[in-house]
């Protein structure tokens, strides 16, 4: 039975409240104790990290692996290898892959593939309906036995008695249902958000209303259903509004954001940065603040990467030709920190938005260091300074628009059922 | 957006737009045009300030005017000039833009003439073309069409005094149109005393009051006391999109007659960038009429892409001493 003591870090564990310096104690891949060891514990190993911080494994809430599909892009190996050495431990696999998740074996395959290579866990989230397609359910009872954790159609159900019927049907199953607002034909043609800049670059607009529009037609949906719903990477003030006033009424919903939609704008496109191309679009300055706000005053409970690693090839053509999406696995516990600096957030209550809260909206036993949970461990020296560069990114895919930022903290160690995946210098 | 058009010097290597670019430039390129312009009315219509100079025309959308005043310039310029008129079909083969660059850089070509319809196309061609290659962008998208804008400043300055006491007026599908904003940028850099764009609502993009114009639904109220009119193209397509409801009502609403000029300065002159819709954006007698300048648009066209196409080239220094 291996055991493991983390000796004299600052551990923080956002489900307890907990911000001290102590030890934690490690066995049989559970945390055993935090403090004081058990009295016939007897740690194999140690591990000093005075001056670091020691939290709980991130979870991230929407992670391309583009295995199976697109190898090309990243790997299950190469992507859950880059996660496991920025600190992420769980990630959620949207369903839209090639083939789609609606299938027991094709979701057999992927955590069948993930455990193989010992890295970060792979949570995979079912398709709603077969192929995505919109128009019969897919067999979400089977898929929930064959370890999907949620189901999300990703591609907007155009036809809204389908989507009633899919959200009733995911009830029936105790399944909650991961929502990517998209009304399917309001800007459907445009790569940016519709405003001052769409204009003056002369790119088609994707206006806010393509988002509020779907997240209003759920919200009544969910409603009538009673299915827990969870609002994935909203990117509107207005979104999130709607979002907070559902929940001040009691509706089970979550919603998250992506990690860059909080530091980036439209202006951030400049001269067509075609690394800035995602969906939903990089929105104005008030849309930024209010996702911010939204952290800490209700509607956003969860930060995630949004990881969408690409080959160099897909962001070099003209601006709206390009392939949509930001690598953001390496990007996501630095740019976090940067936001509790820039806001002045606590450390605990930031890394709640990649801990526990999506642990809790997922319902999986991650995200906490509490005795008897797997011991899925992030350890970071918060006073590192580094710069993102492409030889540094660990991720298949280097299309980020954080090159050449600067930033502080990188992780040290990462711990997966208590064992050490990685170790950094 | 001209911290890559200019050489440190700053003088002009591409011409992808003219958001950002000095008023002595944009200055500039009418006076060399001027220079330029009795090339065109010699009986031999040539000079050598580009000789031994290769410029390929890559048209990635339909064009017959564009292209055709383009490659007028180059051969009155004497150089070399190569048209490539690629099709979607041919370029969906699998070769990406980039790929066909360099293909072309390794032909040993000297300046590109693009248009595109992806807004940026020129932008992208010029960050990743070889750096002893200049880009003119012949139109990107709904981006903006930099030597439409340039004529219309020539032929504005052909029949106004000057710039700072005008009010132009720009009319039509503002939403899908490059000549309207190249445009906007040109006359708001020349400094004129107001910019107008006058359309439906479903016409307007979103945000543009913040490029210093004002907006206008009603043609009546756009065109009073305006001195300069510039047209745009209806595209038919517009319809199919539900943009608008018939060409029938647009004409009504927005297409320019003889009886609506009425409201203008008495010596407004119409301008439009082509091909007419007569009947649709525009009635016959006034395209016709005394105070359209469209023909002369099209002739200034040739002495404006000479003069972009040898200031990129710097061949400039050159055609001073040959004066």
């Amino acid at each position: 039975m291996a055991t493991l003591s983390i000796i004299g870090g600052r551990v923080i564990d956002p489900a307890a409240h907990l911000d001290l310096i102590t030890d934690l104690h490690i066995a049989a891949g559970k945390i055993v104790a935090v403090g004081t060891p058990p009295n016939d514990f007897k740690a194999e190993r140690q591990i000093d990290v005075q001056h670091k911080i020691v939290c709980p494994g991130l979870v991230d809430l929407g992670v391309r692996l583009r295995e199976p599909g697109a190898e090309y892009k990243g790997t299950i190996i190469s992507e859950t290898r880059a996660a496991a050495n920025s600190g992420i431990t769980t990630v959620c696999c949207p369903p839209d892959t090639n083939p789609v998740i609606d299938t027991p074996a094709v979701a057999e395959l992927l955590q069948q593939r993930a455990a193989h290579s010992g890295m970060a866990k792979v949570l995979p989230l079912a398709a709603l309906t077969r192929g995505l397609a919109g128009e019969q359910l897919a067999e979400m009872g089977d898929l929930k036995e064959a370890g999907c954790v949620a189901v999300s159609n990703v591609l907007p159900i155009v036809n809204t008695e389908v989507l009633r019927y899919a959200l009733e049907y995911a009830a029936n199953c105790e399944l909650t249902v991961f929502i990517h607002p998209r009304e399917p034909w309001l800007g459907v043609h445009g790569c940016v958000h519709e405003g001052a800049v769409s204009t003056r670059l002369g790119l088609s607009g994707i206006p806010e209303t393509t988002e509020t529009i779907e997240v209003a037609r759920h919200l009544f949906l969910i409603e009538t259903t009673g299915v827990r719903a969870h609002f994935c990477r909203l990117s509107t003030a207005r979104a999130i509004k709607m979002v907070k006033q559902a929940q001040t009424q009691g509706l089970p919903v979550t919603a998250d954001v992506s990690a860059h939609q909080l530091f980036l704008t439209e202006t951030d496109i400049n001269n067509y940065n075609s690394q800035c191309h995602v969906y939903p679009p990089l929105r104005t300055q008030q849309d930024k603040t209010a996702l911010r706000t939204g952290l800490l005053q209700g509607g956003v409970d969860a930060i995630c990467s949004d990881h969408q690693p690409h080959e160099a090839d897909a962001k070099l053509s003209p601006f709206a030709m390009t392939a949509m999406g930001i690598s953001g696995l390496d990007t996501l516990l630095p740019l976090c920190l940067h936001l509790a600096e820039e806001m002045s957030m606590d450390l605990t209550t930031l890394l709640s938005y990649v801990t526990t809260k999506p642990a809790q909206i997922l319902g999986i036993d991650a995200g906490t260091l509490a005795v008897g949970q797997p011991a899925d461990i992030c350890i970071f020296d918060p006073n590192d300074s580094w710069q993102l560069a492409p030889e540094n990114m660990r991720s298949k895919g280097h299309n980020s628009p954080f090159l050449n930022w600067k930033f502080k903290g990188r992780v040290i160690y990462t711990l997966i059922n208590g064992k050490v995946v990685y170790t950094g210098c | 957006m001209n911290t890559i058009q200019l050489d440190p010097q700053g003088r002009l290597k591409h011409f992808l737009g003219i958001e950002g670019l000095p008023k002595a430039l944009l200055i500039e390129i009418l006076d060399t045009a001027t220079s330029l312009i009795s090339v065109t009315e010699q009986t031999v219509k040539k000079v050598p300030l580009l000789r031994g100079k290769t410029i390929v025309n890559l048209f990635f959308e339909p064009s017959t005017r564009t292209r055709t005043t383009f490659e007028l310039a180059a051969k009155r310029l004497s150089a070399d000039v190569l048209n490539f008129n690629i099709n979607t079909s041919s370029s969906s083969k699998g070769e990406t833009l980039i790929d066909m660059l360099r293909n072309l850089e390794a032909m040993h070509c000297d300046l590109f003439v693009v248009r595109h319809a992806a807004g940026g196309a020129a932008h992208f061609m010029a960050q990743h073309v070889a750096p002893h290659i200049s880009i003119i962008n012949a139109g990107d998208g709904r981006h903006e069409h930099p030597t439409q804008a340039m004529l219309d400043m020539y032929t504005i300055r052909q029949y106004k005094e000057d710039f700072a006491s005008l009010r132009v007026a720009i009319v039509g599908d503002i939403l899908h149109s490059r000549v309207a904003r190249s445009n906007i940028h040109a006359l708001m850099t020349l400094g004129v005393a107001e910019v107008r764009v006058v359309g439906p609502n479903t016409l307007m993009p979103k945000g543009i009051a913040m490029m210093g114009v004002k907006v206008f639904n009603r043609l009546k109220e756009g065109l009073r006391n305006v001195d300069v009119i510039l047209m745009l193209r209806l595209q038919r397509e517009r319809m199919q999109a539900a943009l608008i409801p018939s060409v029938h009502e647009y004409f009504q609403y927005y297409g320019l007659t003889e009886a609506i000029l009425d409201v203008t300065h008495p010596g407004a002159i119409v301008m439009h960038p082509g091909p007419i819709n007569r009947g649709v954006e525009i009635d016959s007698p006034v395209a016709n009429g005394e105070r359209s300048v469209i023909l002369q648009q099209v002739s200034n066209g040739i002495a404006i892409r000479m003069a972009v196409m040898a200031m990129t080239l710097k061949a400039i220094p050159e055609l001073k001493d040959t004066r």
